[in-house]
């Protein structure tokens, strides 16, 4: 039976030096900034609050909301279904996409409060062994109750998108041990829509039934 | 000396875990530390803090000061207030002085090292020795050059560019025109220090006794020093906005005021202010790092109602008591406060107030706050993730691509 290997990873953030003081701004410059940035401000709030709040508002959405107040816009880039997209540039698209159509519709852009602009930052990413490995079922429900959230953050999110997966690496794992079924119930998971914890008590819940 | 263990059981065993793989990934490497003064400001406390730390992990980490006479620090000093914003008038001679400083230090100094880490503008060119040595160079700017005067700052850019990395606090202290790579490092607090280690019960209600305030009623404090960009006579205005339907109490304490004129008259206007209310506690304290922290423990709000900050440190040393936090949205506050979830942020004084208000009258809302707050901290501005930022600024050197597996 093949191991899984539990991995984490961090961040080493970095800036381009890009700002936006509107929403034109905005457009122009998630053209040209490169895809770790979209990344880093699509899902850096899952991390960095992961104990608050089962929304994930993504940066662009919550500064459009609390430093230009264009609520309805905000409305729509936050509900951007993140999880349908099969890699970061379609997501990218889909931002650039929902703020063009704004841009057509809308008579003067307002300017936000200076100092409050939007700073676009990258991030390189280190991926770590976490030293824990799991050769069967029982072994890998017992980890994913510990384990550091970071590595289930690791598994579940940047296995898909950004490493442009078809499936999150735990999917991917119950399917070679032939847990077909759990891997859909795995796949069928919103992860977005709740706090890491949660999505950590939803997987678990997914796997007691096969483990007990 | 404290040791890189004695912050597991507050920031757990997997980040420690990271830190020892990451200093494992540095072995061979020689990093080497420049700045120019050895005790006193920030800098100086970061890497006195922070060498002890990589060595535990493994880190052959080296601190070296440069020398220069009083004419070298005086430019240095102009240097400063230009790249914070203040109209400096420096001379082609004085900027020929630093450069010859600069090369005489360059002459004497050791500069072979694997990784050379310079802090701030006082060292910036012995970068020149970069061809000679052919090894990596990164430069760390601890201070706030968004209002940079423009001459000071086309000298400056002009050796920035020879380095490999350059490290900003905070995004808005990045600069399009700078063609390397730039990272994000904001500051952090030390957890084991004595500002704001846990403390005995006791000693908190001790130092409440002394200055004779009321632990049995509600106590807001803002602690800094007396001067204007900080806002005292704010507070105290918000204050008396509150009271008039809130029962609670007053801390303004802070120190460093009896040789700075201009910090003397804002506490003696402070005094004024606060004459006719017994509940208005004004505290002209000697430096004292355990006070300070008792003071921040007993309190039930804390205030940070700044009208400028740097970083703003002093808002995550709040967080981390795990009190509810309402501060001004400048500076980098912002990065350590997210409104309503860690935090409250604010831009008035009638806005402070109508937040007070919401704290005292809410005490399950607030306490969550405080909850959120230090978590908020305890994941993104200790020394440990300071270390970790450090450690990976040091492997980018090293690792170019995006994503980098280990």
């Amino acid at each position: 039976m093949p191991e899984f290997e539990f991995k984490s990873e961090i961040h080493l953030l970095k800036l381009l030096g890009l700002k936006a003081k509107n929403i034109e701004e905005l457009y122009e410059n998630i053209q040209i900034a490169p895809l770790s940035s979209i990344y880093y401000h699509t899902h850096r709030f899952l991390k960095q609050h992961h104990f608050l709040s089962p929304e994930p508002p993504n940066d662009f959405a919550f500064w459009i909301k609390n430093s230009l107040n264009i609520k309805d816009l905000s409305e729509a880039v936050a509900s951007i279904d993140t999880v349908k997209f099969e890699g970061l540039k379609e997501l990218k698209n889909e931002i650039l996409k929902v703020l063009s159509s704004y841009l057509k519709k809308v008579r003067s852009i307002n300017n936000c409060e200076k100092g409050d602009e939007f700073h676009f930052i990258s991030c390189q990413t280190f991926v770590l062994p976490t030293g824990y490995k799991s050769s069967n079922l029982r072994e890998f429900y017992e980890i994913i109750k510990m384990i550091d959230i970071n590595s289930i953050y690791f598994h579940i999110f940047e296995a898909k998108l950004r490493l442009k997966k078809n499936e999150n690496d735990f999917q991917s794992w119950l399917n070679q041990i032939n847990e077909n079924e759990l891997a859909l119930k795995l796949a069928n998971l919103d992860p977005y829509n709740m706090t890491l914890e949660n999505l950590r008590n939803k997987i678990l819940k997914i796997l007691r039934e096969k483990v007990k | 000396m404290r040791n890189i263990n004695d912050y597991e059981p507050i920031v757990g065993k997997n980040v420690i875990n990271e830190l020892y793989f990451l200093g494992e990934k540095l072995k061979g490497k020689k990093i080497q530390n420049i700045n120019s003064t050895a005790v006193g400001g920030g800098v100086a406390e970061i890497l006195s803090k922070m060498i002890p730390l990589l060595k535990d992990l493994g880190v052959d980490a080296e601190w070296n000061v440069i020398k220069g006479d009083g004419k070298f620090f005086t430019i240095t000093k102009k240097m400063h207030n230009a790249l914070h914003g203040r109209k400096e008038n420096l001379t082609r001679e004085e900027f020929d002085y630093f450069i010859e400083v600069n090369r005489e230090n360059q002459k004497v100094m050791n500069l072979s090292s694997d990784i050379m880490f310079i802090h701030d503008p006082q060292p910036i060119l012995l970068v020149e020795k970069k061809n000679e040595f052919k090894n990596n160079w990164i430069w760390r700017c601890h201070i706030d050059i968004t209002q940079a005067q423009d001459d000071v700052y086309e000298f400056l850019k002009s050796y920035i560019h020879r380095y490999d990395s350059c490290v900003f606090s905070a995004p808005a202290f990045s600069k399009r025109d700078i063609n390397i790579q730039q990272i994000m490092i904001p500051p952090s607090i030390d957890p084991l220090s004595d500002k704001n280690k846990e403390l005995e019960e006791e000693y908190i209600v001790k130092t409440f006794e002394k200055y004779r305030i009321d632990m049995s009623r509600p106590v807001v404090t803002q602690i800094s020093r007396f001067d204007y960009l900080k806002d005292p006579l704010g507070v105290i205005e918000v204050y008396k906005l509150v009271k008039k339907y809130n029962d609670c109490q007053l801390i303004l304490a802070g120190g460093g005021a009896t040789d700075d004129p201009e910090g003397m008259k804002v506490y003696e206007q402070v005094l004024e202010a606060a004459k006719d209310d017994p509940d208005i506690h004004v505290l002209l304290l000697p430096h004292d790092d355990l006070l300070i922290n008792a003071l921040q423990r007993g309190s039930t709000i804390l205030m940070q109602k700044s009208l400028k900050e740097g970083f703003g440190l002093t808002v995550s040393e709040a967080l981390w008591k795990e009190k509810p936090v309402i501060a001004s949205a400048v500076g980098g506050i912002p990065l350590q406060i997210t409104h309503k979830y860690s935090g409250i942020l604010t831009y008035s004084i009638e806005g402070t107030a109508y937040y007070l208000k919401q704290l005292l009258n809410n005490p399950d809302y607030a306490k969550q706050l405080g909850k959120n707050g230090k978590e908020h901290v305890k994941n993104n501005f200790l020394i440990t993730r300071h270390l970790k930022d450090y450690l990976m600024l040091f492997l980018s050197l090293y690792y170019k691509d995006d994503i980098v597996y280990f």
